[in-house]
């Protein structure tokens, strides 16, 4: 059984700051719930029904409502403030890096459908090389993903990247992120899309930058033979 | 006064409660109605904004001078509405009947007018939906946005002039007295409040 | 003017005969009942589709046991194994039974017609008609939700939250009509919502007996009047969502769908615009019973009476402009998702008020271990689990993570049935005898909570573990993911957990249909309590109380330090000479 709070190992650049987020609040939380409940449970022994004994008449206190609600409202106003320095750094559109590798991915019923700028080097072209299931990307270099949907709203999911967002129908969103190590990871969906929903994964393949070249040129030709 | 119903104990309201308990709820239900217009009318004004290409200029396709007309005939039944009110305040139960009628009578207009317009405009293509999605003037956004509002207005209106009816055949038969009026003035809130609704209908959808 | 009931009422009532007494009552008490039944009906179907999903994801691809695949058709379970269209109807269709079929009703048609009414010393509701109108809606919609199981294509199978564009048509799902019968189910369900509303909403304001004060009202019903503004609003905006929905569906419009220039997105801010005010209709009453059961059972005033009225008002405003939480992934400007995440993070802190209350509450008191007592501090334990959970997903980064994952099946569950939940189990043990005039058996009580406290607790804690490792929620068969494999041992352990804690839930309709026949007659007030609800038998009559009660002081002068008795009801009269005066004395009456 798997009962580990702790997150599976990063593997994009800003993977390592979101994972300490959480494990900040994962601390704060894990305080307050063991105080919390170690607390309820000493009251319910403690003041268990005795004989004899009388409850005392408290109304309450103002002072002690004070201290509480400003102390709550403190550590969670610091934790969004926290949170927003990195929801920048993955969202806003100002922090988008420049010079960029650019993909489009298109999500449909039931599959990723990834393009790449072909040899005229633009994307969106009609020689743009195409992948299905997979999509390819270099190390050490930051992409932007552009999602888009076919038909209903599906959510492009790589667990180690620590990316997730909505693919549209009708809208396209850019992301972005960068891997920090080659290798094969998957690719989920992460919104109800229909009954094939539950198998719409597919790979990320991350290359060294020269394997990355070689694999498309590869393409260029297979899809140059093809015609 | 025994207005909750079976069983109800008479004792002194709560002080500082002056409002009866039926004229209370009407203005809790009113409210819950602005929080559906609202959700209609967002809807419009979210997917106006969002593809102004789909709509067009008003009096491109509606017909506001009509419309206008009719806005006119709406206010003025709120006007008999408030005179039929005002009658029965002083006990004028033939003024309450006279005015209650000629609400019913505007109200049925208007519902009429609004009916013929749906029919003018059904011929001229103008419909909620079409299976032809191209974008263009009079595309199925604006008919669906149109017909949506204006129809559940319309559905509200026509609901009205039902209970005003009920109202009216009651008003007939003497129910209504100088010291016991709670339904007409209820359902003049209500009246009213169908009123404001369709002014704010006809700016946003006829005017803007 | 006089003071007592209706001249002959109360001996004329048992003419009313068998159809107008339990079928269509206008009596609040009686309608009450009637949601129970019909609540607790629609909890055991949503649980039985709970059962089924926890199956499939506990022994996926495996037939039901004990041969029941046999009941289902080809269509949903071919040789017992269920299909992934089944499963994702499944998904939807225990959301939304328990969401608007049990809670709903269990919080709102239950305790607010049982309590409203006689914790403010009325006879009755402001509109009694209209209040049996709002109960026989919820059968009607309940069937019309129950067939569309039985039409071709199936039950609504787009998740309860019925995002754009995949439910907009069949294309999509492969479910036709049974889209359209979800919405027309839960169209015709708002009406019911809206009349309760208006009528608890009108009763508490005007209703209220002599004395009883803003500040005098207990929490059970300032939670349910505060609920019922939330029902009123927020209501109609879900009724205007779904007619649009319906049209697109049915007339080829467009409001959602992307292929005519509509705006999928604009569903999901219609949809949480209701849908947040929605999940705090689901809580604050169950707040309300835990603090009336807590300080009955701990015989203390409720810690901070004033700061937890004021902290109900705080959640109720909060919870109308965080529903941007919801959308943090679909794609909306970094800005808004910053501001929706500092309001989100807000609305945490008067829940925390709430929460330290409870526990002052029960600090120095003299704690009774009765089962209503057991389950109002378990939805405390429990609802501090489900809100420090959500603490993570306010974090707009964090949430990138854990959006769509059973993080949140663990979040949600936490706070609809550790805390809903074991509230409204709160509720009705405490309230039993005064709705049937019996106590419930405290020993099948006390087994029945210990079993469904422990095994609640190993189905769902460890959903937060499985949301870490990433496991997305509504997937048929976690196992097409080799990253997810791992799980499986994790998923088979919860499923059978969830399969006891379903279990328990037997003891619990035993002990509820034997006691309400059986069970030792209980007087006025078996717990010593204080509100006007305890000042007239169990059951009360129609009309309630023989005369109308004055109110002289708050609802929680328990232990006071100058009476000998640790309670002291609302409607004591005050006897200058022996004890202290009133708690509370300015007011309007002189007092």
């Amino acid at each position: 059984m798997n009962l580990s709070w702790l997150m599976p190992e990063s593997v994009s650049t800003f993977g390592p700051a979101l994972d300490n987020l959480y494990y900040v609040i994962l601390w704060i939380t894990g305080i307050v719930f063991v105080v919390t409940e170690v607390i309820l449970v000493y009251f319910m022994i403690k003041y268990r029904h005795k004989e004899g004994r009388k409850a005392e008449y408290i109304e309450g206190s103002s002072k002690a409502e004070w201290i509480w609600t400003s102390a709550t409202a403190v550590i969670v106003i610091a934790i969004a403030f926290y949170s927003k320095g990195i929801w920048d750094e993955i969202r806003h559109p100002d922090m988008f890096p420049e010079n960029a590798y650019e993909l489009n991915v298109t999500a449909r019923q039931y599959e990723w459908n990834a393009s790449y700028a072909g040899p005229d080097g633009v994307l969106g072209t009609a020689d743009d090389i195409l992948s299905r299931n997979q999509v390819h990307i270099p190390v050490n270099e930051p992409v932007i993903v552009n999602l888009e949907s076919e038909d209903v709203i599906h959510s492009f999911f790589l667990p180690e990247f620590r990316v997730k967002h909505d693919a549209v129908p009708g809208a396209v969103w850019p992301i972005w992120f960068e891997a920090t190590q080659t290798g094969e990871f998957p690719l989920a969906c992460a919104e109800l899309c229909g009954l094939g929903h539950y198998r719409m994964g597919g790979t990320l393949i991350v290359h060294s930058r020269e394997d990355f070249d070689n694999w498309l040129s590869e393409m260029q030709m297979e899809a140059e033979d093809g015609e | 006064m025994s207005d909750a119903g079976i069983g109800t104990i008479d004792r002194a309201p709560m002080p500082g409660i002056g409002v009866f308990n039926k004229k209370l709820g009407m203005w809790v239900f009113l409210l819950s109605e602005v929080m559906f217009f609202t959700s209609l009318i967002g809807s419009y004004i979210i997917l106006r904004y969002a593809h102004p290409d789909q709509f067009a200029e008003p009096g491109v396709i509606l017909n506001v001078n009509l419309t206008a007309a009719n806005t006119f005939l709406l206010i003025c039944s709120s006007v008999s509405m408030v005179k039929a009110f005002a009658a029965i305040q002083q006990g004028d139960v033939k003024g309450l009947q006279k005015w209650l009628l000629a609400t019913i009578i505007m109200g049925a207009c208007f519902v009429g007018v609004q009916i013929y317009e749906y029919i003018e405009l059904g011929h001229e293509g103008f419909l909620p939906a079409l299976t032809d999605y191209a974008a263009h003037a009079g595309g199925p956004l604006y008919g669906a946005t149109f017909y949506a509002m204006t129809g559940f207005h319309g559905a509200h209106v026509s609901l009205g002039v039902l209970a005003l009816i009920f109202v009216y055949i009651r008003a007939l038969r003497g129910e209504y007295t100088v010291a016991d009026h709670e339904g007409v003035e209820v359902i003049g809130l209500y009246w009213h409040f169908v009123d404001l609704v369709w002014i704010i209908l006809f700016t946003i959808v006829y005017l803007i | 003017m006089s003071n007592h009931i209706g001249e002959g009422h109360s001996e004329g009532h048992h003419d009313q005969g068998f159809i107008k007494t339990y079928i269509f009552s206008t009596d609040h008490k009686m309608i009450a009942k009637q949601f129970l039944i019909t609540s607790l009906v629609f909890l055991a179907i949503g649980g039985i589709l709970a059962a089924m999903i926890r199956w499939q994801l506990g022994f996926p691809g495996q037939p039901l046991p004990f041969n029941l695949g046999a009941i289902l058709p080809d269509s949903m379970a071919p040789g017992g194994i269920i299909l992934p269209e089944f499963y994702n109807s499944l998904v939807t269709m225990h959301a939304t039974f328990m969401v608007f079929f049990a809670l709903m009703p269990l919080m709102a048609g239950v305790f607010g017609n049982l309590l409203i009414p006689l914790q403010i010393g009325a006879d009755d509701m402001a509109f009694p008609r209209i209040n049996m109108l709002s109960f026989w809606i919820t059968p009607v919609a309940g069937a019309i939700m129950l067939a569309s199981f039985f039409v071709e294509g199936g039950a609504a199978g787009a998740g309860w939250t019925s995002y754009a564009p995949l439910s907009t048509s069949g294309e999509w799902t492969g479910v036709y009509m049974g889209q359209i019968l979800w919405l027309v189910s839960l169209i015709i369900l708002g009406f019911s919502s809206i009349t309760g509303a208006l009528n608890y909403v009108t009763t508490v304001i005007a209703m209220r007996a002599p004395g009883m004060t803003w500040f005098r009202i207990p929490l059970a019903t300032w939670s349910l009047f505060i609920t019922a503004w939330l029902l009123l609003l927020a209501i109609p905006i879900l009724t205007g969502g779904l007619i649009l929905l319906l049209f697109d569906q049915t007339i080829g419009t467009a409001f959602f769908r992307p292929e005519g220039s509509g705006e999928p997105l604009m569903w999901q801010h219609i949809f949480w615009f209701f849908g947040h005010p929605e999940v705090y209709i689901l809580i604050l009453p169950a707040m309300g019973f835990v603090s009336e059961v807590i300080a009955n059972r701990s015989r203390k005033p409720v810690f901070g009476y004033h700061s937890m009225v004021v902290a109900i008002v705080a959640i109720a405003f909060l919870g109308w402009i965080v529903w941007g939480h919801h959308m943090f992934q679909s794609g909306m400007n970094p800005f808004l998702g910053m501001s929706f995440m500092a309001t989100t993070v807000v609305i945490a802190v008067p829940s925390a008020i709430k929460t330290f209350n409870w526990m002052g509450t029960l600090w120095k008191g003299d704690i009774h271990f009765d089962t209503p007592l057991l389950h109002a501090v378990s939805f405390v334990a429990l609802f501090v689990i489900g809100g420090l959970s959500g603490i993570f997903l306010a974090s707009a980064p964090v949430d990138i993570y854990l959006h769509d994952t059973y993080f949140i099946v663990a979040h949600l569950h936490y706070v609809l049935v550790g805390g809903s939940l074991f509230g409204i189990f709160s509720g009705i043990t405490f309230w039993f005898p005064k709705m049937f005039g019996r106590m419930m058996n405290e020993g099948l009580g006390k087994i029945h909570w210990v079993i469904s406290f422990i095994a609640y607790n190993l189905a769902f804690f460890p959903m937060h573990n499985l949301g870490v490792q990433g496991m997305m929620r509504r997937i048929y068969d976690p196992n097409q993911y080799e990253f997810l494999q791992s799980l499986q041992s994790t998923n088979t352990f919860i499923s059978k957990s969830v399969f006891v804690f379903a279990a328990a839930q037997i003891i619990f309709a035993v002990n509820f249909f034997w006691s309400m026949k059986k069970g030792k007659k209980a007087g006025d007030n078996p717990w010593d309590s204080n509100g006007l609800e305890w000042a007239c038998p169990s059951p009360p009559p129609h009309g309630n109380f023989a005369e109308v009660p004055v109110v002289h002081r708050g609802p929680y002068e328990y232990s006071h330090p100058d009476r000998e008795e640790d309670f002291w009801p609302q409607d004591e009269p005050i006897d200058l000479g022996n004890n202290a005066p009133s708690a509370n004395p300015e007011n309007e009456y002189g007092e």
